[in-house]
């Protein structure tokens, strides 16, 4: 999904804020909220924590600390999968507790065909798919349609916009491309690489 | 923090969110805090780029060492007892006098735990996420690096199953250190590639 959380290329942002000798953790709520994500990622309550952080309310997901991410990740992954209620949440916090907004992308009744021969080489022009589903996608916003070079083959790993949307899993060579500054921005700069299963790519020349 | 019980600080939004939850995933007997105590300790103690810093100055001592990193990065990895987590898959990409390194994930924090640990804030922010694919001359230089003229920065987007760490430039004058001085050399922020040595 075209969401705030695609971040590459968005202009307006300020300088970046270093601080100096930087703890692991900077709260205790901090390291509370790591700790039961941990505890409920390792459970296998929360499949689709990505996605999750995703659709939190735009103007939330900028405006909160990273961990509140998490945390409201995780809330609303139990709450999806019926593991929690939502009103045990609000009972519990005395008021009502947020979570992300629903999921908007239909389930997919079939993963389709899993591949493990990487279908492009290295040096092999693509172009990336131009597609805006309302799913999870790790495909970010500012290489979608783009010319890229493939410059190295990766491994097989299950795509994650069938994985969090399908009862099934289909799996995928995965790339990195690289994209020259010219093709994303207009202008002569430093090139990009991006990692890409295979289906976001499509040969150039088609 | 205080330790002034008579004027307790009030709870904050989200530290009253946290509250709630774990008190219900400890009911649910999702969470239990002990278990896990073990491993948020192994993130706040034993993994960080104390971690990398060893597999850098390694790979500048041994040719041998550097040309497995550089072909199966996990593996080299391995080999000096790192991995896990966010490090199943790595890249060691190099920075030579011609071409910068620098990493990033656009879409959210991906970064390569077991040798650098858990993410800074600012590498998880959204001005560095937006900004340094677009633009990563001036944030580097904003960040205390003017990468010379002629030298390509290549900024590497961990947007799948690879996690990257870049095998900074050893420093000038550093021919007479051992490993381990090295190591004590080599800066996280020398290994995302925002820094040189």
């Amino acid at each position: 999904m075209d969401g705030a959380h695609d971040l590459g290329g968005v202009q307006g942002f300020g300088p970046v804020a270093v601080e100096a000798n930087e703890p692991v953790f900077h709260a205790q709520w901090e390291r509370r909220a790591f700790r039961l994500s941990t505890a409920a990622m390792l459970g296998g309550y929360v499949p689709g924590l990505r996605h999750a952080i995703e659709r939190m309310d735009p103007v939330w997901y900028l405006s909160s600390p990273y961990y509140e991410h998490w945390l409201t990740a995780v809330a609303t992954g139990l709450v999806e999968t019926g593991v929690i209620e939502r009103t045990e949440l609000d009972e519990r916090l005395g008021a009502p507790f947020d979570v992300a907004n629903p999921v908007r992308a239909a389930r997919l009744p079939d993963p389709g065909v899993s591949s493990a021969v990487h279908r492009f080489a290295i040096g092999d022009l693509v172009r990336v798919r131009e597609w805006h589903p309302l799913g999870h996608t790790r495909a970010p916003r500012y290489v979608q349609g783009k010319h890229g070079t493939v410059v190295r083959l990766d491994g097989v790993f299950s795509v994650p916009d069938v994985e969090y949307h399908c009862d099934g899993t289909r799996e995928e060579p995965t790339y990195s491309v690289r994209f020259e500054s010219l093709v994303l921005w207009g202008e002569p700069g430093d090139p990009v690489h991006v990692d890409m299963w295979e289906s976001y790519l499509e040969p150039a020349n088609e | 923090m205080s330790d002034d019980h008579h004027h307790p600080i009030p709870r904050t939004a989200v530290e009253e969110r946290v509250d709630a939850l774990e008190a219900l995933l400890i009911d649910k007997g999702i969470l239990d805090p002990g278990a896990i105590d073990a491993i948020v300790e192994y993130f706040e103690h034993e993994v960080g780029p104390m971690n990398g810093a060893k597999v850098v100055a390694r790979a500048w001592t041994d040719p041998d060492y550097k040309s497995r990193l550089l072909a199966n990065a996990t593996a080299a990895i391995a080999e000096l007892g790192f991995g896990g987590p966010e490090g199943e898959h790595m890249v060691v990409v190099e920075n030579t006098p011609e071409v910068h390194n620098v990493i990033v994930c656009t879409l959210c924090s991906c970064y390569p735990w077991p040798v650098l640990g858990l993410p800074p804030n600012w590498y998880k922010s959204a001005p560095y996420r937006s900004r340094v694919v677009r633009e990563p001359r001036v944030v580097l230089a904003e960040m205390g690096y003017v990468v010379p003229d002629g030298v390509e920065i290549r900024v590497w987007d961990s947007s799948a199953e690879i996690r990257y760490l870049v095998l900074p430039i050893r420093p000038d004058g550093s021919e007479r250190l051992d490993d381990s001085e090295l190591a004590a050399l080599v800066t996280r922020d020398s290994m995302i590639g925002v820094a040189r040595l």
